[in-house]
Formats: structure tokens, sequence, C-alpha cells
């Protein structure tokens, strides 16, 4: 799919750089030309909101790295001081903060898309599996943070998560001894959290340039899940997707603005403005939000190496969801019953959500134990037969013939040609 | 080109397999201070043991220090609770091993076993579940012993685990009495 460069210029300090290093053709190429299904929805807005959580989140939290000081009797304290002295401190640290969880709620909107609309589906796997490093990279990343102000919940979170390696059988406990640096969570942890906290969010930006590689090789799915036919299928990246990307990046903003200047703590913790003491736990240690279904997987097994192992089987299972899929179908809006188990994984997600921030006792242990028992049937059981057994609605020729039925629908001209299609 | 199989080795042959050779050595020379660094440093390390003095600890009390960074809990425990103890049997534990450095590897989990010689009315051991890390809570849970507010781990009065998702007993550290009311542990 990649367009090959026609780049032509006049300016000759731009021809002198292109001859040496053709950068300005491979803009054009990839990022202007680049053609582009051309009927994208709104939830193919998502990874260009990504690229931009990211890069705000490297942005600040470099800023609050000039501030912040990592040792376990000053880093409570520098954070304090980031929020009191520091100028602008305050909204600094609440954009990091607020950020995390920005930034995941619109991966976790991605991903939905990407199941949805079958975007991991040959030939895209690699192009998927590229996504779920980025997820792990993300979860190493943000664990690594909370665990830096140093309150009671980073320090409890950091001791329950670092210690599920000590399931591992032999070596488990000598592991988690050289994880901590020490015989627990204490000091040289937090030094090495700061320093891997701050190297993984540039692995993060390579595995990112990676899976747009392959995006590129491979060109976008479509909301059709058919493939790109003809050029009639397509309209040029730019103006037309940047356009639409740069607006759905403005509301995702307001929302994002929302939470930092209206409601900062309110994906957060309160007790993590205790200072981290490691003699008395928190009755209650929960993760930030956007752990918790994995949180309630691990909790419903009640035995230590498997609650692990599940716990890291439920993202290793999206690894090998292309080939758990047997339909040759992409998009959901053909596949009526895979449609209603998708929403069904959606709520399981949610439920398994609300079990995670629960204390694991009476039903919401059995709630959390069925919950967990449906997201592995829906992966291994469910998406495997679905494709054997479902009958797929009659799919259009083309993305073309897609629009064109779509506009006949609402009563709309016949001619959705590129031009009359961007004009709406 | 075809010649490779029954030729000698050549001069190209030898500084491919001298420089593969020095190359995957040198790496795994290098790697080992890279990894060896994360383990405990010296100064950790000397934080060996410590001494504490239980004479004001009364029949029914415990308290909470803090060796090698993690809690240690002490307790005087009642008649009540040296009882409740014994009287279990070893195989109603799911795990039948004392977990304690100051005895045998292999010795069984019982109440003489968990506790000090000739002292079994204190227990000292380790206040970090053996599930995940936490700090359990004294005079409570369903054996009346530990409780972990985490996961929900029971632990009885010796400080063996008897229901929920913690493998083991709570491990006692190596200490020994030095007086008549100092504890040194480690």
């Amino acid at each position: 799919m990649a367009g090959h460069s026609n780049f032509e210029t006049n300016n000759p300090l731009i021809k002198w750089v292109e001859t040496r290093l053709p950068i300005f053709g491979l803009m054009q190429s990839q990022a202007m030309d680049f053609p582009t299904p051309k009927n994208l929805n709104y939830w193919w807005t998502f990874g260009g909101i990504l690229t931009f959580c990211l890069a705000v989140q490297i942005v600040v939290g470099i800023v609050l790295a000039m501030h912040y000081t990592p040792h376990v009797d000053m880093a409570f304290g520098s954070v304090e001081h980031i929020m009191r002295n520091v100028n602008y401190g305050w909204m600094l640290r609440y954009i990091h903060a607020t950020g995390g969880s920005m930034f995941f709620i619109a991966v976790y909107i991605h991903m939905f898309r990407g199941m949805y609309y079958g975007s991991y589906k040959e030939p895209r796997e690699l192009l998927w599996i590229l996504g779920v490093v980025i997820l792990l990279v993300m979860m190493a990343t943000a664990f690594l943070g909370y665990v830096l102000p140093w309150g009671q919940m980073s320090f409890w979170g950091a001791k329950v998560i670092t210690s599920l390696f000590s399931a591992v059988p032999l070596v488990g406990e000598d592991l988690v001894v050289w994880l901590w640096g020490g015989f627990s969570v204490d000091n040289p942890t937090l030094n090495r959290f700061y320093s891997l906290h701050y190297l993984l969010p540039f692995v993060l930006v390579g595995v990112v340039f990676l899976h747009i590689w392959a995006l590129h090789v491979t060109g976008n799915n479509n909301p059709t899940g058919i493939s790109v036919k003809s050029e009639q299928d397509t309209i040029s990246f730019h103006p037309y997707y940047t356009m639409k990307d740069a607006f759905a990046m403005a509301l995702f903003v307001l929302v994002f603005a929302f939470f930092v200047f209206y409601k900062p703590n309110y994906l957060g913790h309160p007790i993590n403005y205790q200072e981290a003491d490691p003699l008395v736990t928190p009755e209650h240690i929960v993760p930030e939000w956007y752990f918790l279904p994995f949180y309630a997987i691990l909790r419903s097994i009640p035995h230590k190496l498997l609650g692990v192992i599940a716990m890291f089987a439920s993202i290793f299972v999206l690894v090998i969801l292309p080939w758990l899929d047997t339909s040759r179908v992409r998009s959901a809006r053909y596949r009526p019953i895979f449609k209603q188990f998708f929403w069904l994984l959606v709520i399981d997600c949610v439920i398994l959500g609300f079990v995670g921030a629960n204390p694991p006792e009476g039903t919401w242990l059995l709630v959390g134990q069925i919950g967990t028992a449906y997201y592995f049937l829906h992966f291994l059981v469910i998406i495997p037969l679905l494709g054997l057994i479902e009958t797929p609605k009659p799919r259009p020729t083309s993305i073309s013939q897609a629009v064109l039925d779509a506009n006949k629908g609402k009563g709309g001209g016949a001619d959705a040609v590129p031009s009359a299609q961007a004009a709406e | 080109m075809a010649v490779s199989d029954t030729a000698e080795p050549t001069r190209r042959d030898f500084l491919f397999i001298a420089t593969g050779a020095v190359g995957a050595v040198g790496a795994a020379a290098v790697a080992w201070p890279l990894v060896s660094q994360m383990n405990p440093d010296a100064s950790v390390r000397a934080l060996a043991s410590i001494e504490v003095d239980v004479s004001a600890l009364a029949e029914g009390q415990s308290i909470t220090i803090k060796w090698r960074g993690n809690p240690v809990f002490i307790r005087y425990r009642t008649a009540a609770e040296i009882e409740e103890a014994r009287s279990v049997s070893i195989d109603d534990l799911p795990d039948r091993l004392a977990r304690n450095a100051n005895v045998s590897e292999s010795a069984d989990a019982s109440d003489i076993n968990r506790t000090a010689t000739g002292r079994e009315e204190i227990i000292v051991m380790m206040g970090v579940c053996t599930h995940l890390g936490c700090v359990p809570l004294g005079e409570q849970g369903e054996f009346g012993g530990w409780y972990c507010p985490c996961h929900g781990s029971h632990y009885d009065t010796a400080g063996r685990i008897r229901k929920g998702p913690a493998p083991e007993n709570l491990p006692v550290p190596a200490f020994e009495f030095v007086g008549d009311n100092i504890i040194k542990i480690g």
C-alpha cells in the first residue's frame, strides 16, 4: 500500500537535503499522500490520539523529572514540592497522572475497535501483535510510574506486584530480591523504578514506530473489513484524515482537560497522599482502574502460581487471537452472532473491573470467577467456534459500493467519489 | 565457492570463528555485572541483624519491629492461643513444614517447631504474607491468629496458613535469645 514518492520542489535547500536524505519525500508519501480507505469512522482516530498521549506523557514527564527526587526520604516530599512550589507544578503533575488514565482509555477503545472490525486478521497479525507489545510496555511504565510518588498505595502496589514473581518455581524468591535490590521494596527499588520509568517511554516510541511501519505496509482496515480494491476506495491521508484526527483529538483534549482541571484526583486513590509505611498495609489495596480487570483475574484463582499464570495468559491470549479466530469475515458489521459476543466481552471486562475494585470475598469472588472463566471462554472457545458455525451477512463488493449503499439509504446522491465524500 | 566442504579451514574461517567466540564470551562477561548490580548491595546486606528487648512484652501483647525493611512480629501468646495452636493436627495444615530457619528444613509445622525453644509462649516471625507480601493484621481472621486484608489469607495462632491463597506458613527468621529478654534476629 505504501505510495511511492513523487515529491517535487523548486526550493534549492530542500532539494539539496532531499538528494542526501529523502525525508521530505518520505513524509509526503507516508503522511500526506498515503492512500487511506475513504470510509474510516471516528473509532479510527484513536491511533493518532494515542500518539498524542505518548508525546504529552514524555514531554511533561521530562519536565517533572527536573523537580522530582527518587529517594525514599524525599520522594513523597518532592511530589508535594512540585504541587505547591514549582511554577505550574500542580498542573504538570495532574496532566501526567491523568494522562496515564487517558492513555489507557484511548488504548482500550483502540483495541476493542480492532476486535470489532477484525483488524487483527490476515494480513495485519504482526501489526496487532506489536500493539499487544505496546500495551505490555505501557502497563509496565504505568506501574513503575505509580510507585514514584511513594505514597501508601505506591509502596504496597509495588510490593504486591513484584511479589507476583515469587510465584515462579525454584528461583522465585531470588528473583524478587533481585528486582528489589534488597529484602523488601526500599530505596534501591525506587531508584531502579525511576530509571526504568524514564527508559520505557522511549522503548514505546520505538515499538510505536514499528507499529506504524507495519500499518503502512498493509494499509488500514476499515469498517466494512473489505480490502481496498482500487484507487476509488481510498482518499489521501492529508488533508482528509489529518483533519478528522485533529478534530477528534481536540474533543479528546477537552475530556482530558476536564479531568485535569476539575477532577484531577477522581481517577486516583486518596490513600496515596499518605507517605509509604513499610509496616502498615492499607486496608484495601487496589491498583489504578486500568489494571482492575487483570487484578480481578489474578485474585479469582485461589492459587498463587495459577493466579499469576491466568493474569499473564489474559494478555497473551490476545497475541494468538489472529489464529484463534477462524472466521474470514473481518468486520462485525457482517457477523451478527459475533457482534453480540463482542459486546458480551466488553460487558465482561467492565464487570471484571468492578470485581477488581472490591474485596475478593463472597459474591464478588464468585462473580470474578465467572467473569474470568467467560473471558477465556470467549477467546478460546467462542471465537474459534463462531467462525465455523456463523453465517455472515452478504457483504458489499467493495468499499466504494458500501459507501454508495449507505448514501442511498440516507437519500443522498449516488456519486460518492472522494471529492463528494469529503464535502459532506 | 563449492569447495568449502573438503578444503582446509581458511584464514577467513578462522577469523569468523575467533571473532564470534570472543564476541559471545565478551557479551556474557559484560552482561553478568549488568545483571548482578541489581542484587542487594553491600550496605543492604550489612543490615543483617538487630537485637530486640522483649522484657516489656506482657501476655497477649505483640510488637512489630522492622528488620531488613520488613516487619517482624513478636507475640507473647496467651495460654488459650498456645492451647489452640497445639490442638491442631499436622494433617489439617495446608503447609506442613515448620518454615523455621532455626530448625531443620524438613521439620513439621507443629507449634513447638514454630516457636522459641524453652520460651514457647513467644513467637517470632516475618510479618509478610507469603502470598503477595502484605502485612497481616494481628488477632484477626477465622483462626484467631493473623489475617491478611489484601487477598484474604487466614493464619492461626502459630502463624500457620489455614485458609486463603497464601501457599506457606509465615516464615520464622533465624533468631536466638542472647539474654533473658533480648532477642537477636538475623
